[in-house]
């Protein structure tokens, strides 16, 4: 009788989570903030080789880019994400690009597409699928594109920007304010990043 | 006697369950049904504000009860939840309650895309577009937590605000609702 109570009980509950996972989003309420260290990760690159930030040995940070094929402002920003690791991989921060929507839901975002994409759009860093979503939420990314700042310390891996790469997703020419290049560049010199964090509208990541 | 108890429990949810998967097909019927109208979507005359022209909306103080969905043509889960935000304005219109669907489609879409999407889904609530390319500096003045991942909703009445970022059902539309009306 009691077991049957039991039973009953954690059916009950069953029941009731599901219940309330079924208007689950993709909004993480976690994730890393500004001086958080992130962890260390190993996805599959577009050329079929696994991608960590340790493989990077003479690397100052990283420029972590939620990105993925099928989102109207990330492919608005596919250009500009290129000049980011031309003028930054050399100088010792590489952009590192992940794809983190559910390629079931998002079949434009699939392993292939990034193949193609990083084909056609000639880009220059690692293209990783976060296959899993296990990447995206320890990071807090919502959205497409999204980026993470990282520099290297003794201490790991410190956050040190998150947000938009510029304040005009319309035109290149237009921007007036290059977040992520200035944070870049304070880091370079040594300095306190003066915007840490930014705003923009992106495409919510697909679970 | 607690058996008992768990087993009315048990049935009171399930049964309550089976009733809202009815209104979700309910509410995709009412998606399916294409409109079919007449109007040119050249006619269609759009309102384009940057943030400083939009803000007015998010700030009535006339009593109603606003719901402020932020979306696009080429978001998805935006255009998967705008029926339950059309059926949210028909079946709350008498009491005091406004949708207003911002669209956030590109400037040079709008011709092609929007204004065709409008007329295609023949949508009833008003529609405008925010055109604002400097999104930091307004996408924390319509809410603190927004990451700026469409789709989000403000719903607001008088000083009152609560606001969303993700899905709606049309189920859990109303809750929200029925939380202002009391």
């Amino acid at each position: 009788m009691k077991k049957i109570v039991k039973i009953i009980s954690v059916a009950f509950v069953v029941l009731s989570i599901s219940a309330f996972t079924m208007y689950k989003t993709a909004s993480t309420d976690g994730g890393y903030k500004i001086g958080d260290i992130a962890e260390d990760f190993s996805l599959e690159n577009v050329d079929g080789n696994m991608v960590s930030l340790s493989d990077y040995k003479d690397a100052k940070g990283f420029i972590v880019t939620f990105t993925c094929n099928t989102c109207p402002y990330a492919v608005m920003y596919e250009d500009r994400i290129n000049d980011l690791n031309k003028k930054y991989a050399s100088k010792g921060f590489p952009v590192i690009a992940i794809m983190p929507n559910n390629t079931d839901v998002k079949p434009g975002d699939n392993m292939e597409a990034m193949k193609t994409r990083a084909k056609s759009k000639g880009f220059t860093f690692p293209y990783l699928l976060d296959k899993g979503q296990k990447v995206y939420p320890k990071f807090g990314a919502t959205k497409t594109p999204h980026i993470f700042l990282l520099q290297k310390t003794d201490k790991g891996h410190v956050v040190k920007y998150i947000g938009a790469i510029d304040d005009n997703y319309k035109s290149a020419s237009a921007v007036k304010t290059k977040y992520v290049e200035n944070a870049v560049d304070a880091l370079l010199e040594g300095k306190e990043v003066k915007q840490t964090e930014t705003k923009a509208i992106g495409c919510s990541i697909k679970v | 006697m607690k058996l008992k108890l768990l087993i009315v429990a048990i049935l009171i949810i399930t049964s309550s369950c089976k009733n809202e998967n009815k209104i979700a097909e309910e509410s995709t019927d009412v998606a399916k049904k294409e409109a079919d109208n007449t109007i040119d979507p050249n006619d269609i005359v759009l309102e384009v504000y940057d943030y400083k022209g939009f803000e007015k909306f998010l700030k009535k103080k006339d009593d109603k009860i606003y719901v402020i969905n932020f979306w696009a043509t080429w978001c998805k889960p935006c255009v998967k939840e705008l029926p339950y935000f059309e059926k949210l304005n028909e079946q709350y219109s008498d009491k005091n309650v406004e949708v207003i669907l911002v669209s956030l489609d590109f400037p040079h879409l709008y011709e092609s895309k929007l204004k065709p999407f409008i007329k295609k889904k023949n949508l009833k609530s008003k529609v405008i577009a925010l055109d604002d390319a400097d999104m930091n500096s307004w996408i924390p003045k319509v809410d603190e937590d927004w990451s700026g991942a469409i789709p989000a909703t403000l719903i607001y009445k008088n000083e009152a605000s609560k606001f969303f970022e993700g899905s709606f059902t049309y189920e859990t539309l109303e809750t929200e609702i029925k939380h202002f009306l009391k």
